[in-house]
C-alpha cells in the first residue's frame, strides 16, 4: 500500500492545525463582544466630546486655537497608524497599509514628508521596515487599552503639530461595520475639519476659565485623544471579529483538506487490497 | 415646577449620570461653581474633587472626578471626566494609603516634578477622602 503511511500522518497534522485554528475562533468569539462592549461603552463620551467641539466652534472666539487654522503650505504630514498587536486576523493589516502606502506614496511624490507613530507591533514592525520616519509607538496595549499607555503617542504628534514641525495629523485604523466588515479608515485629525455651514445667529461667547488659550488648549488635546482612543478600540473589535472570520475560514479549509485526503488515502486502501486479491487470484490460477 | 437644566457626566470609559437637575456643583480650576438653569455658557478645566447634582426631587447624588472639562449651555451641562466613579465605589482604604504614599513622597523627595506628581496625588486623594465623608453624612440622614 504506496504512501498509505504517508497520507494518514498528513491527515492528522491537518487535523492538529484544524484544532488550532478552531480554538483561536473562540477564542476570538468570545473576545469580540467584551471588545463590543468597551466601545460602546466609550461612545458616550465621545458623541458628547463631538457636541462641545461643535459648540466651540460655533462660538464666536476672539482667540484662535492653532489646531483650527488651516496651514497654507503642506511641507510634512503625521499619521498615527493603529493596527493589531497580533497576527492571524486576515487582511486586517494589510488592507489598512496598502492604504496608507498608496497615500504615502502619493505624498511623496509631491515632495511632502512623513512622521508616524506606531500603535500597536504591527504598524510598529511595518514601518520600521519602510523608510519613513517612526516618532513614537505604543505597543502590547493588551484587551482593555488604556487611555493612559497612548498619551504619550499622542502628544509626541500634538507637540509636533503645535511647533510646526508636521501641517496636518491623521489617524489610520479599522472601522468596526459589523463582524463581517471592517473599513480600512484614513482621518484628518488636524487641523480641525470646519464646522458644517450651521452660522448661528447671534454672536455669542464661552465665558472661559481661566482664560481661552488654557481651555482650549486643553479640550482640544482630550478630543484628540478620545478620538484616538476611540478608534484604538475599534481597531481592538475589527482584530476580533477579522481574526474570528480568518480562523473560520482556515477551520473550513482544513475540514475540507481533512476530507480530500480521506479519499485519496481509502482510495489508496482500496486499490492495494484490490491488487492483492487479483496477485491471489492470478497466483491461484497459475498453480 | 421648578426649572431644570440637563446634565451629563461622562468618563471616557463609561456613561456615569444622565438626567435633569436644579444644580450642578463642581470645582472649577479657579473655584466652586454652582450651575443653575440659563446660566451663560461657560467653559472651564476641572480641578480633582465632587460633583455635585441636586436632583428635581432636591436629593443629591455625588461623583468624584480626578479632573476634566465642565462645559455649559443654557439648557445643558455637560461633564468630561478624566475618571469619574460612583463616590460610594471608592476604596477609603486605598485613597489613605495613596495620600499617606504621597505624603511620603513629599517628605523624602525634592524633585521638583516629584513634588509636582506628589501634590498631585495628596490633591486627589484628599478629594477622594471628602467626597466619601460627605456622602457618608448623607446616608446617615
Amino acid at each position: 500500500m504506496a504512501g498509505g503511511r504517508e497520507i494518514k500522518s498528513k491527515i492528522k497534522s491537518v487535523q492538529n492545525t484544524r484544532k488550532v485554528t478552531r480554538a483561536l475562533e473562540m477564542v476570538s468569539a468570545s473576545k469580540i463582544r467584551k471588545a463590543q462592549d468597551l466601545m460602546k461603552a466609550s461612545r458616550p463620551y465621545a458623541r458628547l466630546m463631538r457636541q462641545v467641539i461643535g459648540h466651540i466652534a460655533k462660538a464666536n472666539t476672539e482667540y484662535q486655537h492653532p489646531f483650527m487654522v488651516a496651514r497654507t503650505e503642506l511641507k510634512r504630514v503625521g499619521y498615527i497608524v493603529v493596527s493589531t498587536d497580533r497576527g492571524l486576523c486576515g487582511g486586517l493589516n494589510s488592507n489598512l497599509f496598502r492604504r496608507l502606502i498608496a497615500e504615502i506614496r502619493e505624498l511623496s511624490d509631491r515632495g511632502v514628508q512623513i512622521d508616524v507613530v506606531a500603535i500597536g507591533s504591527k504598524a510598529n514592525a511595518f514601518f520600521k521596515r519602510l523608510k519613513v520616519n517612526l516618532v513614537g509607538s505604543a505597543t502590547h496595549l493588551g484587551e482593555k487599552p488604556q487611555l493612559n499607555s497612548l498619551i504619550g503617542v499622542i502628544k509626541v504628534m500634538l507637540d509636533a503639530y503645535t511647533d510646526g514641525r508636521i501641517d496636518q495629523l491623521k489617524l489610520a485604523y479599522n472601522d468596526f461595520v459589523n463582524t463581517m466588515t471592517q473599513k480600512p479608515t484614513i482621518d484628518t485629525l488636524l487641523p480641525l475639519p470646519p464646522s458644517n455651514g450651521l452660522t448661528n445667529t447671534h454672536e455669542w461667547d464661552y465665558i472661559y476659565e481661566p482664560g481661552p488659550e488654557v481651555v482650549l488648549d486643553h479640550v482640544l488635546a482630550r478630543y484628540i485623544e478620545s478620538l484616538v482612543y476611540q478608534a484604538t478600540l475599534e481597531n481592538l473589535a475589527s482584530e476580533h471579529a477579522a481574526r474570528m472570520v480568518a480562523m473560520k475560514s482556515a477551520s473550513d479549509n482544513a475540514t475540507k483538506a481533512i476530507e480530500t485526503l480521506s479519499l485519496i488515502y481509502n482510495k489508496a486502501r482500496q486499490a492495494a487490497i484490490t491488487q492483492e486479491i487479483s496477485e491471489i487470484v492470478g497466483g491461484a490460477a497459475a498453480v | 415646577m421648578t426649572s431644570t437644566i440637563r446634565c451629563d457626566i461622562v468618563s471616557a470609559e463609561e456613561e456615569i449620570f444622565h438626567g435633569a437637575a436644579q444644580m450642578v456643583v463642581a470645582t472649577g480650576e479657579i473655584g466652586e461653581l454652582g450651575i443653575a438653569p440659563r446660566h451663560a455658557p461657560l467653559i472651564t478645566r476641572l480641578k480633582p474633587g465632587q460633583v455635585r447634582v441636586i436632583l428635581e426631587n432636591g436629593d443629591e447624588q455625588f461623583f468624584y472626578v480626578s479632573g476634566g472639562i465642565l462645559e455649559v449651555q443654557p439648557q445643558v451641562v455637560t461633564v468630561l471626566a478624566d475618571t469619574a466613579i460612583r463616590a460610594k465605589d471608592l476604596d477609603e482604604a486605598a485613597a489613605t494609603k495613596a495620600k499617606e504614599a504621597a505624603e511620603r513622597a513629599l517628605a523624602n523627595r525634592t524633585d521638583a516634578l516629584e513634588i509636582a506628581q506628589a501634590q498631585a496625588e495628596l490633591a486627589q486623594a484628599m478629594a477622594q477622602l471628602q467626597a466619601l465623608e460627605r456622602l457618608r453624612k448623607a446616608l446617615k440622614h
